[in-house]
C-alpha cells in the first residue's frame, strides 16, 4: 500500500485491525479442521470431484479450479457443498 | 487422590516449561506434595529452568528401564520443600519413553505425591502424546498468536479423542486455558488477539493470563522459576493461576487490561 493510500484509509478509519483479521482467519480454518477430525474423513471427496468434473465437462468447458467440493458440519448435519463457476462466456449466453 | 496434570501446547516456545516450573512450584508452596516430570527426552530443559541441572544423575529412562529406583532419580527442589523433579534423558532415544513404563512410574508417584505435573515436549509426536495420555487435567498454554491458537486447538482435539480418559470412556480430561506472553497494550491497539477472542475460539475455561515480561528471561537466566521473583507481575500471575486451580474462584483476573498509570508515575517517567 502506498503511503497516500495508507493515509486515506487511515483517515477513513476503515482499515481492519490485524487482531480482527487473525480471529476471522482462525475461526474459518479451525471450523474446517474440526470438521475433518472426529468423523471419519471424507476421503471420497477428491474422487467425487473428479467424477463431477467429467460429467460437467460433457456439457460445459470448465477447468479444475472452477469446481469446489466441500463437506461442512452444521450441528448434527453434514452439508455437502458444491460450487461450480461457469466460464464467463457461458454466463453471457444464458 | 492424586492428580496428573499435563502442561501442553502443540507449538514450541510458548512457555510450557516456564509454566511447568512455576505452576509446580506454586502448588508446592501451598503445601502440596508435588513432582514435576520432564517428558522432553533428548531436549531436556526443565532442569535448567528449575536450576538443578548440575544435580541430575539419573533420569526417567533409567527408571523405566529398571536401572535405578524412582527415589534415586528424583531431585529435591532447592526452593520448595514439597517439590521434586524427575528429569528427562538427554541422550537416549525418545522411543524408550513407552506408555507401560510411564504408567508404572505415575502409579508409583501417586503413592507419595498429590500433584504430578507433566511438562510436555512441543509437537504431537510420541513424546507429547505420552505426556498427555494419562492426564486428569490439562493446562493448554497458548500465546495470543494465530499459529499457537491453531496448535492448541489441535491438542484439544487429541486430548478429547486419544487420551486414556477418552479411550476408557471416563470423564474427559479437564482442560484449562492459560494465555501467556499477553500484552494488553497491543490488544487495546487491535494488534493482538484478546483473551476473550482466544476463549471464544478454543471454548475452554480460562485459568489465567501471564503478561509478557522481561523477568521471565531473567528467571531462566538464574535458574529460578518465575513464581519466586520479587515484585514481578509474572510471579503474581502464576500465583493467581495456582490459586484458581486449587479452587479459589474469587481471585480477579489480573493483567488483562492496560494498567492506568498514576499522575505521579507518569511525571516521573516510570515505565
Amino acid at each position: 500500500m502506498s503511503m497516500i493510500a495508507g493515509l486515506i484509509s487511515y483517515l477513513r478509519g476503515n482499515e481492519k485491525k490485524t487482531a480482527v483479521v487473525a480471529k476471522e482467519r482462525l475461526q474459518i480454518i479451525l471450523a474446517h479442521e474440526r470438521a475433518g477430525r472426529g468423523a471419519p474423513a471424507a476421503d471420497y471427496l477428491p474422487a467425487l470431484q473428479e467424477e463431477l468434473m467429467a460429467v460437467i465437462a460433457k456439457y460445459v468447458h470448465i477447468d479444475r479450479e472452477s469446481i469446489n467440493v466441500q463437506l461442512e458440519k452444521h450441528g448434527e448435519y453434514d452439508v455437502l457443498e458444491l460450487n461450480i463457476t461457469l466460464p464467463d462466456k457461458m454466463r453471457n449466453i444464458q | 487422590m492424586s492428580k496428573v496434570i499435563v502442561v501442553t501446547s502443540g507449538k514450541g516456545g510458548v512457555g510450557k516449561t516456564t509454566t511447568s516450573a512455576s505452576f509446580s512450584s506454586g502448588l508446592a508452596l501451598r503445601g502440596n506434595k508435588t513432582v514435576v516430570i520432564d517428558f522432553d527426552v533428548g531436549l531436556r530443559n526443565l532442569d535448567l529452568i528449575m536450576g538443578c541441572e548440575r544435580r541430575v544423575v539419573y533420569d526417567i529412562i533409567n527408571v523405566i528401564n529398571g536401572e535405578v529406583s524412582l527415589k534415586q532419580a528424583l531431585i529435591k527442589d532447592k526452593n520448595c520443600d514439597n517439590l521434586y523433579i524427575l528429569p528427562a534423558s538427554q541422550t537416549r532415544d525418545k522411543e524408550a519413553l513407552n506408555l507401560e513404563g510411564v504408567e508404572r512410574i505415575l502409579n508409583e508417584l501417586k503413592e507419595s505425591f498429590e500433584y504430578i505435573v507433566c511438562d510436555s515436549p512441543a509437537g504431537i509426536e510420541s513424546g507429547a502424546f505420552t505426556a498427555m495420555y494419562f492426564a486428569d487435567e490439562a493446562l493448554v498454554v497458548t500465546n495470543p498468536e494465530v499459529s499457537s491458537v491453531r496448535d492448541s486447538d489441535r491438542i484439544l482435539g487429541i486430548l478429547a479423542a486419544k487420551s486414556k480418559r477418552a479411550v476408557d470412556g471416563l470423564d474427559p480430561v479437564k482442560e484449562h486455558l492459560l494465555v501467556t506472553r499477553y500484552d494488553p497494550k497491543r490488544v487495546e491497539a487491535g494488534e493482538m488477539l484478546s483473551v476473550v477472542d482466544i476463549q471464544e475460539i478454543l471454548r475452554i475455561p480460562l485459568l489465567g493470563v501471564i503478561p509478557e515480561s522481561e523477568s521471565v528471561l531473567q528467571a531462566s537466566n538464574a535458574g529460578t522459576p518465575a513464581i519466586h521473583l520479587d515484585k514481578s507481575d509474572v510471579a503474581e500471575a502464576y500465583r493467581d493461576v495456582v490459586g484458581r486451580f486449587m479452587g479459589d474462584e474469587k481471585l480477579p483476573m489480573r493483567f488483562v487490561n492496560v494498567e492506568k498509570k498514576s499522575f505521579l508515575k507518569r511525571l516521573l517517567g516510570g515505565r
